[in-house]
């Protein structure tokens, strides 16, 4: 037809103000994410339970970072020290010392990096499939969203703590097999918020007017639904995070983590298989048991936060 | 040639109570540079065939018939071509614009939108010249980084056109521009339309229940009720002396200000529409009819020749067969 091929012709007046001449698309596109950043953000500061949080998983990361340089090598537990063994709190130990000899505060701030690594891409893996799920089934609805829903239901319904021991034992207590169990078996939440979601973005006219101007369903999806949804995603992932590390908390504490690499959940189970209940050595179980409970109380706390900004209908103005 | 011709159309949504045919029969052909009014209360199927020229309607609506946009025939298309046929070869602005635009997206990004999905310009030319639409439609171009709801309803409407006006298609699908806007706004969206329309050489299909609105707007005008043409026509005939009772009923909804019959006698038509699942025997219309005869129920009219240049479906049509003898 008349115009494929027809160059646009350039408007002679008024542009100039609308589109800077030097501003390559990109760097707009920048410039105002940067915007809506900062925007978000002048939100969240005044927010004090969020930056209560965010002060708090600031701290564990910097932990997690300073863990990587300060204990390579010094925490293989098949070795023995020449420290005192399962020694009370003390300057040169702040939590004491384990069965080996091994500080606990070494231990803890190694099973930062472990746990929060674990905790992070667990929520990611669950994020990823949980939108798509969602998303796939919201959008096309029909089977595909029968199918996918009940399958999500199963999952929601799963004994998750039973097939992650099954799963464990069949592929060995690695780190990376326990990041998947916990990321596929936790998207299912996600999923149907996602899909609610979906549903109700969907039915707008502007979806219909996006496809009546030629969009594809990824370009709809991508351009008009995933924008739409993302508040929610990502403030669901937050506190997504908070139950992946509590999970490879309690995996742990259930035998199926692996020594070698000691997360806060196999230091408490090391410490409470070696009794130090009855031996009177409460830093030993304290010391990382405290750690989770702040990291989760964080993590929650700055999702509630972002959910208060990004969700209008309890945003207070 | 015909920018769009559709013909014997037909469209049947599917739903759990039933197939419910929205459009049983319906041809028209608008050429260039041509306005083509359809009128008729709500729920007659106007809405569903603006739907069905740009196949919008969900997979288990069944379309029969033949659509014929620029040569294309839309029914058969590959779902690829259908979307590249898609705004290129007829838009839509949309009934409602404040809902038609994405409320997170500046208006700037959503013309260019329209321009970048059928590659017809890189996002540079496509903001300049979403731009230069802009003020096409009356509002200065500096407005393409405003929010949606930073534009009243009548300025909305104006993006939504310059939205259509976008990849510059052949044919404009206009489905109730007007409603939901004030008088006066409205009066200047549709003189918009109208010199764009002129302007441009479009064809265009104007849908409203209003019909003062499309006599002013259209060259042509046809009536629809339930799910039928029942009246079509040069617009001003038709406004003026129409030969289809229910368009006789239309019509004189409109009341004439300063005119005293108007005020103590306000006239309208009784009933409902009757339900797409049950649509009476016969002429559909005979329910509410004023000039019910009695082989109504019986004859399903055709579209007769009424005299200078209209048809009607109606046995009171001057080229209606001979039926009226047997009216009492």
């Amino acid at each position: 037809m008349k115009t494929e091929t027809e160059p646009i012709a350039p408007s002679t007046t008024g542009t100039e103000v609308a589109l800077p001449k030097r501003l390559s698309p990109r760097k707009i596109r920048r410039a105002r994410r940067r915007k809506a950043l900062s925007r978000f953000w002048s939100q969240f500061r005044v927010n004090k339970m969020g930056m209560f949080g965010l002060a708090i998983i600031i701290f564990f990361f910097g932990m997690a970072i300073f863990s990587i340089f300060a204990n390579k090598g010094r925490l293989d537990p098949t070795i023995t020290t020449n420290g005192p063994i399962l020694a009370s709190p003390s300057w040169a130990y702040p939590f004491g010392t384990n069965l080996q000899g091994i500080s606990v505060l070494s231990l803890v701030v190694e099973g930062s990096r472990i746990s929060l690594f674990v905790g992070l891409t667990a929520a990611f893996i669950s994020m990823v499939i949980g939108s798509a799920i969602g998303i796939w089934a919201g959008y096309r609805s029909g089977y595909s969203d029968i199918i996918l829903m009940r399958t999500t239901d199963v999952f929601l319904v799963l004994p998750w703590l039973a097939l992650a021991i099954v799963l464990a034992a069949v592929f060995g207590a690695n780190m990376w097999v326990i990041i998947l169990i916990i990321g596929l078996t936790s998207w299912a939440g996600t999923a149907r918020l996602v899909r609610a979601q979906v549903l109700s973005v969907k039915e707008r006219t502007y979806i219909e007017r996006s496809r009546a101007l030629g969009g594809s369903d990824w370009h709809v999806v991508t351009r008009h639904v995933l924008p739409n949804v993302m508040p929610v995603i990502f403030a669901n992932t937050i506190l997504t995070i908070a139950i992946a590390i509590l999970s490879e908390s309690a995996l742990a504490f259930l035998g199926l983590g692996n020594p070698l690499e000691p997360s806060w959940g196999t230091t408490i189970e090391d410490a409470f298989r070696n009794g130090a209940l009855t031996l009177g050595k409460w830093a030993w179980l304290m010391a990382p048991s405290t750690c989770i409970v702040l990291v989760v109380l964080a993590f929650t706390m700055v999702g509630f936060a972002m959910d208060e900004i990004v969700n209008p209908r309890i945003r207070e103005r | 040639m015909s920018v769009l011709s559709v013909d014997d159309l037909r469209v049947t949504y599917s739903t759990k109570g039933g197939d419910v045919p929205a459009v049983r029969g319906v041809s028209f052909e608008i050429d260039k540079g041509e306005v083509l009014g359809l009128a008729g209360e709500s729920g007659c199927g106007k809405s569903t065939i603006a739907g069905a020229i740009l196949r919008l309607h969900s997979p288990t609506t069944k379309i029969e018939g033949q659509i014929t946009l620029d040569g294309k025939d839309i029914l058969d298309l590959s779902p690829g071509k259908l979307r590249a046929a898609r705004w290129t070869g007829a838009s839509i602005v949309f009934q409602g614009a404040l809902h038609a635009l994405n409320p997170v997206q500046k208006i700037g990004d959503q013309i260019v939108e329209a321009i970048t999905v059928h590659r017809m310009a890189d996002e540079r030319e496509a903001h300049v010249r979403a731009g230069a639409l802009l003020e096409q439609v009356g509002l200065p171009p500096r407005r393409i980084d405003d929010y949606p709801h930073e534009l009243s309803g009548g300025q909305k409407q104006r993006v939504m056109i310059a939205m259509a006006l976008a990849c510059n298609p052949s044919l404009i699908i206009a489905d109730e521009p007007t409603t939901a806007l004030d008088v006066m706004v409205q009066a200047q969206v549709l003189k918009l339309l109208r010199s764009l329309q002129h302007d441009l050489g479009l064809a265009m299909l104007f849908i409203t229940h209003d019909l003062s609105v499309l006599v002013e707007v259209s060259d042509d005008l046809a009536v629809m009720y339930a799910g039928k043409i029942v009246e079509e026509g040069p617009a001003n005939e038709v406004f003026h002396t129409p030969v289809h009772p229910y368009t006789k009923a239309l019509a004189a909804a409109f009341p004439e200000i300063g005119d005293d019959r108007f005020r103590r006698r306000p006239s309208g038509l009784g009933g409902d529409p009757p339900d797409p699942q049950q649509i009476p025997s016969g002429c559909p219309f005979h329910p509410r009819c004023a000039e019910v005869t009695q082989v109504c129920p019986e004859l399903v009219p055709e579209l007769w020749d009424a005299g200078s240049g209209r048809f009607a479906a109606c046995v009171h049509a001057t080229g209606a067969p001979s039926l009226q003898t047997t009216n009492p």
